[in-house]
């Protein structure tokens, strides 16, 4: 059965229509990522899967007993509220200190219990973001563009870190990102998404789609093709795919 | 005990305090300080709608207040900018108020009293009124206290959680209506919001978590009270004024605390 599974969904806000029909379905233990320029409505889909927007029409049918853990885009947190990332993670409720150092763990971050929340680096930031949604022991982690903010080399190991948590904890992710190359090669399925689903498949079959070629250009094509070949050591990207990068961010 | 007006005055300006520390940490958090102003200065035309129709002035300044807060609740976010609404909203209803109690006829009012504050004329009535006021307050935010962290850290993590965003925002704004109500008397209306932020935003550079900052807040507030009505009893100067003074000063200290530390 699947994880969750996005039927017909329409989302309007005021006069201006952001999904329209949109399906899809994650199943256990998949890594799919949505890709799109911006304003195609990923963020909006996603906050359509937590219950944050209604939708005009159709339905998000989550699977019984399915735990789902979030991670927010990069959040703002205030310079006057003060909060250690043990008390921040202790928020959910009912949660035991061991659970928290594991978590951290997970994530990557097992030294930081007691720093501050306002005193941490971007790539620790969403370290501690992802502990918190792996607290609950997830079936499914959402990410909303979880390494907008990040270098190249931050937002690379932090996907490598969401691999691992897959392998460990055989979750499924269902993700939103901008940094095409990276992801496309650490994704099990691409969707890409304008406002509706304009293609989907492997990778593979995604980067060759016409429809995506027309978002996004023919030079990712070929990131996809070096990132798959080179996973650990960074490159200079052809001129065109990193113009597109750039222009999404 | 409580025949002496001085100790009257010490309680109630305790009550205010132990009620203010909680939300007006909240109102620092969340950005809120021109919204309890804009509350508190609505609860002037309260007063004068309940001398109008000789109603309670709690009850009375208490729905104008959550009144206007939910009116500014509805209004955000729909073309306006929140500071000018704020600002429109604030300002009109003071002067509302102040045209409005200029109408009573046959009373007379003494609107010091009610823009400054008459803590000195606390009775045992206004005691428990205050004290109720806050204790309903402070279990009201103590109950939604993880909820309305989480909503005030993020409202798409608080989705993800299960929980109301909104609903927690209607929490904070009808203690925030209670705590002006109960306010009125010791402070008034002009200094309220001052109770609420000048604590909290003291207590800030001592804390390491959210509940921390909440009772330092309470702790200041208190203490605030407590040394300012004995100020106002030595140099005879006004006593609500004075207490929000004691405060303020208390927040130049911790944030010359706060630099020493940054410096080391």
């Amino acid at each position: 059965m699947s994880l969750v599974q996005v039927e017909d969904l329409s989302v309007r806000y005021g006069a201006r229509t952001v999904l329209s029909r949109v399906s899809l379905r994650v199943e256990p233990g998949e890594i799919v990522t949505i890709v799109g320029p911006n304003g195609s409505g990923k963020t909006s889909l996603l906050r359509a899967i937590i219950g944050a927007v209604k939708p005009l029409k159709g339905r998000v049918v989550q699977g019984s007993g399915v735990k789902i853990g979030y991670v927010p885009q990069k959040l703002h947190i205030d310079e006057t509220l003060p909060i250690t990332v043990s008390r921040f993670l202790k928020l959910l409720g009912g949660v035991a200190v061991a659970d928290i150092d594991h978590a951290l763990a997970q994530a990557g971050v097992p030294d930081l219990a007691a720093a501050q929340l306002s005193q941490l680096s971007g790539g620790q930031f969403q370290r501690v973001l992802l502990a918190r949604a792996l607290i609950g022991k997830p079936d499914l982690l959402l990410l909303d563009e979880a390494t907008q903010g990040l270098d190249q080399r931050g937002s690379a190991s932090f996907y490598q870190q969401i691999e691992t948590v897959r392998q460990n904890t055989g979750c499924a992710v269902l993700m939103i990102s901008h940094e095409l190359h990276v992801v496309m090669s650490a994704s099990d399925r691409v969707i890409c998404l304008n406002g509706h689903v304009c293609c989907e498949g492997t990778p593979a079959v995604v980067a060759s789609a016409p429809e995506y070629r027309a978002l996004f250009g023919p030079g990712t094509g070929g990131a996809l093709a070096l990132y798959r070949h080179e996973h650990d050591h960074h490159h200079d990207h052809g001129d065109h795919n990193h113009d597109h990068t750039e222009a999404a961010e | 005990m409580l025949d002496d007006f001085m100790v009257r005055a010490a309680l109630a300006g305790i009550g205010v305090a132990f009620a203010a520390a909680p939300l007006g940490c909240f109102v620092v958090w969340r950005r809120m300080a021109y919204f309890g102003d804009a509350t508190a200065h609505a609860a002037i035309l309260g007063v004068a709608l309940s001398l109008a129709f000789s109603m309670s002035i709690f009850v009375g300044s208490m729905a104008v207040a959550l009144l206007m807060a939910l009116v500014v609740s509805v209004l955000s976010g729909r073309g306006y900018a929140m500071d000018t609404l704020l600002g429109v909203l604030a300002h009109s209803a003071l002067a509302f108020g102040l045209v409005a109690v200029s109408f009573i006829s046959g009373v007379r009012i003494d609107l010091m009293a009610y823009l400054f504050g008459d803590i000195l004329a606390v009775s045992r009535g206004d005691l428990s009124v205050i004290w109720g006021g806050a204790a309903v307050v402070v279990a009201l935010i103590g109950w939604r206290w993880s909820a309305l962290l989480t909503a005030t850290l993020n409202e798409d993590l608080a989705y993800a959680s299960g929980i109301n965003p909104k609903r927690e925002q209607l929490v904070l704004t009808i203690a925030l209506a209670i705590t002006v109500a109960v306010a009125i008397k010791v402070v008034g209306v002009l200094l309220i919001a001052a109770m609420l932020i000048i604590p909290a935003a003291a207590a800030r550079p001592l804390s390491r978590t959210p509940e921390g900052m909440a009772v330092a807040a309470g702790l200041i507030g208190m203490l605030s009270a407590t040394i300012g009505l004995r100020a106002a009893y030595v140099f005879d100067t006004p006593a609500g004024p004075s207490i929000v003074c004691v405060a303020a000063i208390t927040f130049l200290a911790t944030s010359i605390l706060r630099g020493f530390r940054h410096q080391r």
